[in-house]
């Protein structure tokens, strides 16, 4: 039974981190109906402008987060300004296109720079409660505790502020809502400033509970946040983050009770599974087609 | 002063229009296409007997062969049927170890040159099965939901290989002879374009096409759209996995993750490179892409910095890729050629008249 709680513990911390990159995914898919590919790869960017923070200007945890959100978010908007804006009208799949290159430019980028995997510095003391035989660490309480912040902040802004609004205007339909004079490249820009400061969050999290980062760490958890994302319903916030502590908790607990080799291909098997009961996913509904 | 940008405007220098002029009849000729096929074939067996070329453009030119097949099969399902397929690589490990298990492990010693046939095409087939595990999923499953599940595949054939000792595990398959020829690959990769085109411009095939516009429309006005997924997932599968076997016996090395994610990508940016839904793109998607990773070497690490960003910028400035929708002639049915000609003159009438 402890090892069982151990589990969870370890599985909410995994699902927190996907739950937050899935958001990011989730976010501009809601507003541009584009799954931004490069996302994973902003992650690691996040990942990376950790490490520089905490190893060249030696920074405490709270500053170097905020740094790396920071820096993540204004590449994200430029990205956005600079591959993305040109293919509003483009057919979808040469947006998605343009995603992956961007992906593969940080990637190769960053792999120039940094050849061989760095290791973060511990930012944070890590302590170690045990409650009733399970062992907790500061490390993980910070995690889980932060994604929750973060998540919660997130919804209360896309539900109770006029910028969350003018988001699920467009999402809701794109072509009239420039007519109401929102902005509508400023939303955009906005929800790529909150969408992949959240994934550099992620990242900032993710190199911490795991020191060892490279280039291409990316790609893998970025698409699996992305099937986070897609098992919750694609566009759908509420349903991000739930698919994100189902994915997390999956691939914990397939490591935990069966060989862990066995992790990627339960967890996407069983994904396979989901898709053919709930084609949209959890919370997502499917859009009315005409003909 | 009006009429100074007239006259003085350069006429078009002779050779340029000579130039295209030739181009515009080769274009033209119907009989160019069998007439290269052969001379292809010819210089298949030519190249290697007489080491026309150093072995290194000709192992390019076989990558070229199987990037080709992966390309076209590819392009039947992103570009022709309007799908989003993300995990080529998946059945491309499958058609690769099957053959390459037969190769090693199953055929006698020094049959394999002659058995090669059989081992390729028993790793096709054994894809082609795998593709049904996708085809049956999209009857309800569409867009990004379907390419999930095609990129789940590609993991879970991934992590199976990983899991299966009896098969090398995460270590793969070493010393694999090295059975991919020249001739081989031309042979494959021509088989693969003759069967994608006349797939696509049969009658049969116009369902695919349907399926892109609408699926619902075409379901209403009577095309099996089931039977047509499935065909077209198991064709596209069944090259994948062709070139998989290809490419199995071309590094004489495989393991999981030679197929993983990222070759799943590289295939993807030669489609829409190429531009979906042609023939001639996939041909030149595949080419231009192989061929610049080489020419880029000296580059070192900074070309695959430079490859994405050429990707952006022609996904910006062409987003339909080189050949979006387009057809070079010689891949084009004779009737079909015949009736867009008629489709134009017709449009010409009204404008002679006024």
């Amino acid at each position: 039974m402890t090892y069982f709680l151990q589990q969870v513990l370890n599985a909410l911390q995994l699902g927190s981190i996907y739950a937050l990159i899935a958001l990011g995914y989730t976010m501009v898919y809601g507003i541009l109906t584009m799954i931004n590919f490069a996302h994973g790869d902003l992650f690691m960017v996040g990942a990376f402008f950790c490490f520089i923070a905490a190893t060249f200007l030696k920074l405490p945890f709270v500053p170097t987060l905020l740094l790396s959100m920071a820096g993540v978010a204004l590449l994200g908007v430029t990205i956005e300004r600079v591959a993305y804006k040109p293919l509003r009208q483009a057919p979808r799949v040469s947006a998605i296109i343009t995603a992956l290159g961007v992906g593969l430019f940080l990637e190769n980028f960053t792999l120039v720079f940094s050849p061989y995997p760095q290791h973060v510095p511990t930012l944070i003391e890590n302590k170690t409660w045990i409650i009733g035989g399970v062992a907790i660490s500061s490390l993980q309480v910070i995690i889980i505790l932060l994604a929750l912040v973060l998540m919660i902040l997130l919804d209360l802004i896309v539900r109770r502020t006029m910028v969350g609004m003018a988001m699920r205007a467009i999402s809701w339909d794109k072509s009239i809502v420039p007519l109401m004079g929102v902005p509508v490249n400023l939303i955009i820009s906005i929800t790529f400033a909150i969408g992949t400061s959240l994934g550099a969050a992620a990242g900032t999290m993710y190199s911490l509970a795991f020191p060892v980062i490279d280039p291409y760490m990316g790609i893998l958890v970025g698409w699996k946040a992305f099937i986070s994302a897609v098992v919750g319903g694609i566009g759908n916030i509420r349903g991000a983050m739930i698919g994100g502590f189902i994915l997390g908790a999956v691939e914990i607990l397939v490591a935990a009770f069966l060989p862990s080799t066995y992790r990627d291909f339960v967890a996407f098997a069983l994904l396979l599974v989901l898709l053919i009961f709930r084609p949209y996913g959890i919370l997502g509904k499917p859009r009315p087609q005409k003909v | 002063m009006a009429d100074k940008p007239l006259t003085s405007q350069p006429e078009k220098p002779p050779t340029l229009e000579r130039l295209r002029a030739g181009w515009e009849k080769i274009a033209s000729n119907r009989k160019a296409l069998p007439i290269a096929l052969v001379v292809g074939f010819l210089l298949s067996f030519a190249i290697p007997q007489f080491e026309l070329v150093n072995p290194y453009v000709q192992l390019i030119l076989m990558y070229i062969g199987i990037n080709i097949i992966l390309t076209i099969s590819l392009n039947l399902v992103n570009g022709y049927m309007g799908e989003f397929s993300v995990g080529h690589a998946g059945f491309m490990a499958v058609g690769a170890y099957i053959s390459a298990l037969l190769t090693t492990r199953v055929f006698p010693l020094g049959s394999g040159a002659w058995l090669f046939p059989l081992a390729v095409i028993a790793g096709g087939v054994g894809a082609g099965l795998v593709g049904l595990v996708v085809a049956v999923p999209s009857f309800k499953t569409r867009g990004d939901y379907l390419a999930i599940v095609t990129l789940a595949l590609n993991m879970i054939v991934k992590s199976v290989i990983e899991n299966i000792e009896a098969i090398g595990g995460p270590r793969g398959i070493p010393g694999i002879d090295k059975l991919t020829t020249l001739p081989w690959t031309f042979f494959w990769t021509v088989l693969a374009v003759w069967v994608i085109r006349n797939f696509v411009y049969s009658n049969f095939g116009r369902g695919v096409l349907s399926i892109r516009e609408d699926e619902i429309a075409s379901d209403l006005m009577s095309v099996n759209t089931r039977q047509v997924k499935l065909l077209a997932f198991t064709i596209s599968s069944f090259f994948a996995g062709i070139a998989g076997a290809l490419f199995a016996h071309v590094l004489q090395f495989i393991s999981p993750r030679v197929f993983d994610i990222i070759k799943s990508t590289d295939v993807l940016i030669m489609v829409y490179l190429g531009g979906i839904g042609s023939i001639a793109g996939s041909i030149l998607g595949a080419t231009i892409y192989t061929v610049l990773l080489e020419v880029l070497r000296p580059l070192g690490m900074w070309r695959m910095v430079f490859m994405p960003l050429v990707l952006v910028l022609l996904m910006i400035f062409r987003p339909r890729g080189i050949m979006g929708l387009r057809e070079f002639r010689w891949f084009i049915p004779y009737r079909d050629l015949f009736a867009s000609r008629l489709w134009r003159q017709k449009k010409e009438v009204p404008d002679a008249s006024a």
